[in-house]
């Protein structure tokens, strides 16, 4: 007999409250209870990194958390970061600029494990950078784009001047 | 959806204790970066869990009176990480665990799930037998203390008796106090990858330089986590020589039995384990201020 358990939680700004199928991930329930189709279905065993969203501000996989879990949790993703008027964020504008998309499916994933590192406010090397990044696995941009649209969205939000070697040439 | 029949979560150590006792064919989860990628390759399908993920009291790292580090046994590896007490006391275990998988694993994953677990791989496990760490258990009986390598029996078993669950990580003053260390992961990818063999080296200098204290254990060099005994003591009480070094690092020979895996062959594991052994001794007797 289906188990169903009553989950409160902060999502995306709002507090919300469903009854989950306890065997339920918290991409099942992201994706089919509240329609957030960023949170993308990739490996399901934690490699991947597709389905990252931020729980109380940390990067998780959610095709590896149960979704009971939730309760109590403020959850965020991609769709968290739009404007009011559906503006894209700073760091979502990088990867636009940066050329850090192709087909897209890994870049919500990729993109919130980027608010982890710049929330932090912390100024971290590439080496640093690479290995925050390494829970995302990307099959089109070969990374270095990736890497540079989150490296220069670091510098501007700590006003510091992107170092000579990454600036636009020209 | 994950292929479980029930679940039962535990509001308290008492609470899952109980539930323990209730359901003992039920698997205890903590993290689930372990138990929910067996669920989903069908290895544990139709399973009950009984989550102890929930239960805050068993995070954090805190010292208590005596000096002992008490890490409790769902803090996340990316907690232990940052946590200032680690950091000053117990740094290897930091940097170990900073090597697990990959950011989002860390955050998920448990030093307790890493080591119930039970698998010689855990990047964890070395460093907590290199440095005499002791597993606290609380079960229907009370609290009881096994140390680490007492507490792994075989490959995938460890010391876990009916009603119990691991509470906290312990490792005392004088398993800590003056010992400087390092641990070397060697994988074939930076992350996502499971050791090869992992080598965890620590050491206490005295006054004059000599050797004071040498401790090395391996993962991946047997069925589970273990200590080189003779390489320890063909060190201790000497002065750090290169020679010394290098008839250490050759002992290690003498206890590690690695075997034949579709990752890496006996020989080369073996090949590995010496010079992982020089590598890291080399570090840890700079760390601890002198010089090979």
């Amino acid at each position: 007999m289906a188990q169903y358990k009553l989950v409160r939680c902060r999502l995306n700004g709002r507090d919300v409250e469903t009854m989950v199928d306890v065997r339920a991930s918290l991409t099942d329930m992201l994706r089919n209870t509240y329609e957030l189709t960023s949170v993308k279905k990739g490996c399901e065993v934690g490699e991947c990194g597709a389905c990252t969203v931020l729980i109380d501000g940390e990067a998780f996989n959610s095709c590896i958390y149960l979704a009971v879990w939730a309760d109590g949790k403020e959850i965020r993703t991609l769709e968290s970061l739009l404007g009011p008027d559906g503006e894209l964020s700073d760091i979502q504008q990088a990867f636009v600029d940066e050329a850090a998309i192709q087909c897209g499916f890994c870049t919500p994933g990729v993109i919130l494990s980027a608010v982890e590192i710049l929330e932090s406010g912390k100024l971290y090397s590439d080496d640093e950078l690479r290995k925050l990044l390494s829970g995302h696995l990307c099959r089109c941009t070969g990374y270095q784009n990736i890497l540079r649209a989150v490296k220069k969205t670091m510098y501007r939000r700590l006003g510091l001047p992107l170092p000579e070697a990454e600036a636009p040439a020209g | 959806m994950y292929d479980i029949q029930a679940l039962y979560e535990a509001q308290s150590v008492a609470d899952a204790v109980a539930l323990r006792q209730a359901h003992p064919e039920a698997v205890v989860i903590a993290g689930g970066s372990d138990v929910l990628i067996k669920l989903r390759e069908g290895k544990l399908a139709g399973c009950s869990l009984l989550s102890i993920y929930g239960l805050d009291e068993l995070r954090g790292v805190t010292m208590e009176a005596d000096g002992t580090l008490r890490i409790g046994s769902l803090t996340s590896f990316s907690h232990i990480t940052r946590d200032p007490l680690i950091q000053r006391h117990f740094h290897v275990l930091g940097e170990a665990v900073d090597q697990v998988g990959g950011p989002q694993i860390r955050n998920i994953g448990t030093i307790g799930g890493n080591t119930c677990n039970g698998v010689t791989s855990a990047d964890s496990a070395s460093t907590l037998f290199a440095w005499d760490a002791v597993v606290e258990l609380t079960g229907p009986d009370g609290v009881r203390q096994v140390p680490i390598a007492d507490f792994y029996i075989k490959a995938g078993r460890v010391d876990l008796r009916p009603g119990e669950i691991q509470t906290a990580i312990l490792v005392p003053r004088a398993a800590y106090e003056g010992y400087r260390g390092h641990y070397i992961k060697y994988a074939m990818r930076n992350a996502m990858d499971i050791a090869t063999t992992g080598c965890s080296v620590n050491c206490k200098l005295a006054p004059d330089g000599t050797v004071a204290d040498v401790r090395i254990a391996y993962g991946v060099a047997g069925p589970i986590p273990l200590r080189c005994p003779t390489a320890e003591a063909a060190l201790r009480g000497k002065a750090p020589s290169r020679e010394a070094v290098d008839a250490f690092a050759r002992s290690v020979l003498a206890d590690v039995h690695p075997r034949d895996s579709w990752r890496a062959s006996k020989a080369f594991r073996e090949h590995l384990a010496v010079e992982l052994a020089r590598r890291a001794v080399e570090q840890s007797i700079q760390l601890a201020g002198g010089a090979v």
